[in-house]
């Protein structure tokens, strides 16, 4: 806890943020063409948040983390601001990221067995942390990998600690993961799609986890998913992105509940809630996701825009306002949410 | 399982009374050097003409072997299948080509289901072709007439597979698929892949051409939400057994085996305020390894309520009242189990 003053604050409190980027874009060149996967994207994460970043394939939600933790191939061009704790990451040599990296933040993955390695049992891979930032001795680094995977909700973890990944199924996988995550108390946590290769039962497990790390230890984490139900179930902060770009963030409430940018709404309105009666008929939301080569100054969702009219196509809207709902369009949506969300409270009585 | 029903012998029965598919007892087991896998374990299934079975179950639970079996790309070890009234368990595979128009599979992931090759059109016609459906003068005409049923263009015709969205693929395994009108579709996972928007509108589109057509389907799905939106059945299946099956509205409003009472609870329900208002139930453990399934029920090492019965009996799949089936010694005459009111346990909570 020593290295991590920010446990200090009350989850949600005001005050600084514990990771803030700002303008952070990537780019990726190829022979023939420029790929612009993530552009002029700003968010701030506070000591024990919980920041969902939703969005389709390709919208660029995956590709924003990996840049956050330096993990980008050299074919990629990052620019921006990555600042954790005050410290500047953007940038920085790989040295100093891989100080950071581990330590104070940490990521886990969709699927962990290929973050696993199939060679090492469980103990010594959550040890290797350990004794790299802590230099923990080999006995020491044991006993925190049992108390670790006790932590995660491994049950029998004095046996665990010894056995290799491929004994473990799907689940105590991701679990052993988030124990090699935390092992040394990072101020952040990026989570990129930690469930969507679970069951649904064994992903309530993950969740609640995840849930009782953020209350334990203070963790802030950045829950990237394309899962509205895991959104609603975890963040209290979602950024919605799409095409790159982010087209809103709000608290998780009011997101739900009236959702200001169209996409946001096609896309809370074409989820399938359980309980919905009959067979309704799904909204869709006609056409494609625009190809990322341009940058348009436009809105890069007016292809697909039932409100669209000529600024959409001209100007590039800005995320406004500073804080709170934030909407990045110039016909915000501003009725309350559309029927399936109450219709669906109403089923709930 | 319940009582071996004798499978009617082919054209004895008025052809609207037969149901277009059905399983009974089916087994396949795999040896495997570790031991037997009993990947199915004696599931017995029925679906009617027109009507759509949503086949629900988690990662080894023998969901999928069920459908490669019934349309024979794998072969059962026990058991017996019966398309249209014609046991099909042994057929030679010469015996099913004809048979072969009166189903049809689609899978999870287009792209690997879709030679790159070819051009859609030509996987559109190959089954056409293939079954001589249509003369080689009409196929162009026909194949753009399918795409234009699964909401395509007919230039699509003329694109490769990767020039495709991954939605647009699963439009063309769909066409591919209703290319010889089959009576019975087999759709494993099919939106599993894609993103929630087009997953919409492929599930929109796959009702409406289920509608149009009147096929059978076998819909198979982890996925809670869809399997309600498309199925007029569900039975859930858990380590090669159907665990419980009913009518789709009485399964969510009022789940009876425990297992399907934790599933439907630990489904997220995307609205923050239903979600966190939820109990959930959560089953610890893991599943157990299908190579040495527990005694008895095999939910009993996860489940909530067990008692010692559960240890040592195997639970019987006993039909109840209002075309429910459900195996579990805890379920009194179709009422669900105390504590867990469908109310809190059903995210429907209808």
């Amino acid at each position: 806890m020593s290295t991590a003053p920010h446990a200090s604050d009350a989850p949600g409190a005001p005050g600084a943020p514990v990771l803030s980027v700002r303008d952070l874009s990537v780019s990726f060149r190829s022979d023939t063409r420029t790929v612009h996967a993530v552009d002029s994207l700003s968010y701030d994460v506070a000591p024990g948040e919980v920041l969902a970043i939703v969005g389709e394939s390709g919208c660029g939600k995956s590709v924003t983390s990996m840049a956050v933790m330096g993990l980008l191939p050299p074919t990629a061009t990052v620019t921006g601001s990555v600042r954790l704790g005050g410290r500047e990451l953007a940038g920085a040599a790989e040295k100093e990221l891989e100080k950071v990296r581990g330590k104070d933040l940490a990521m886990i993955f969709q699927e962990p067995m290929t973050s696993l390695n199939p060679v090492l049992t469980v103990g010594r891979q959550i040890g290797e942390v350990l004794r790299r930032h802590q230099g923990l001795t080999r006995k020491e680094a044991r006993e925190k990998a049992v108390e670790l995977l006790a932590l995660v909700g491994i049950p029998a973890p004095e046996r665990r600690v010894a056995e290799y990944p491929h004994q473990l199924s799907g689940g105590m996988r991701q679990r052993v993961m988030i124990a090699i995550a935390v092992a040394c108390d990072p101020a952040v946590l990026i989570a990129d799609e930690p469930t969507t290769a679970l069951d649904v039962t064994v992903q309530a497990g993950i969740l609640e986890v995840l849930q009782s790390l953020r209350e334990r230890l203070g963790t802030a984490l950045v829950l990237i998913t394309h899962d509205l139900g895991v959104v609603a179930d975890a963040a209290d902060r979602v950024l919605v992105m799409y095409a790159g770009r982010a087209v809103e963030q709000a608290p998780v409430d009011e997101l739900f509940a009236a959702p200001r940018h169209p996409y946001t709404r096609g896309l809370l309105g074409a989820v399938l809630r359980p309980g919905q009666e009959g067979k309704r008929r799904l909204p869709e939301i006609p056409g494609l996701v625009p190809s990322l080569t341009a940058q348009p100054d436009a809105c890069t969702f007016a292809d697909r825009c039932t409100h669209a009219d000529e600024r959409c196509g001209a100007e590039r809207p800005p995320l406004i306002p500073e804080s709170g709902h934030r909407v990045a369009c110039w016909h915000p949506v501003t009725e309350p949410a559309a029927t399936p969300s109450a219709g669906h409270e109403e089923a709930a009585r | 399982m319940s009582a071996v029903r004798e499978i009617p012998t082919p054209r004895e029965t008025s052809d609207d009374a037969v149901p277009v598919l059905e399983v009974r007892d089916l087994e396949r087991y795999f040896t495997t050097s570790g031991g037997v896998v009993r990947a199915v374990d004696g599931v017995s299934l029925t679906i009617g003409r027109g009507e759509v079975l949503g086949l629900v179950g988690e990662s080894g639970s023998g969901k999928s072997t069920v459908g490669r079996c019934v349309v024979r790309l794998d072969e059962p070890t026990g058991g017996r299948i019966a398309l249209k009234g014609t046991d099909i368990t042994h057929l030679s595979r010469r015996a099913l080509r004809p048979l072969r128009t009166d189903m049809h599979l689609v899978f999870q992931d287009p792209s690997s289901s879709l030679d790159p090759r070819m051009t859609t059109g030509q996987i559109v016609a190959e089954p056409l072709r293939l079954h001589r459906l249509v003369p080689k003068s009409g196929l162009r005409a026909r194949v753009e007439e399918l795409l234009g049923q699964v909401g395509l263009r007919p230039e699509h015709a003329d694109r490769h597979p990767h020039e495709l969205s991954g939605g647009q693929r699963q439009r063309i395994s769909l066409a591919r698929a209703l290319s010889v009108a089959p009576d019975l579709l087999i759709a494993d996972e099919p939106t599993s892949a894609l993103d929630v928007s087009v997953q919409a509108s492929v599930l929109n589109l796959l009702a409406d051409l289920q509608r149009d057509r009147g096929f059978g389907c076998l819909f198979i799905t982890h996925d809670l939400a869809a399997v309600e939106f498309l199925a007029d059945r569900i039975a859930v299946m858990y380590l090669g057994r159907i665990v419980e099956e009913a009518p789709t509205a009485q399964l969510f409003a009022a789940p009876l085996h425990p297992y399907t009472q934790a599933l439907l609870s630990a489904a997220p329900v995307p609205d923050p305020t239903t979600q966190r208002a939820r109990e959930r139930i959560v089953l610890h453990g893991d599943l157990p390894s299908p190579l040495s399934p527990p005694p008895g029920c095999h939910f009993h090492t996860r489940c909530p309520v067990a008692v010692d019965r559960c240890r040592t009996d195997v639970p019987e799949l006993r039909e109840l009242p209002g075309g429910r089936r459900v195996s579990c010694h805890l379920v009194d005459s179709g009422r669900p189990l105390d504590g867990r009111s469908p109310a809190n346990s059903s995210p429907s909570g209808v």
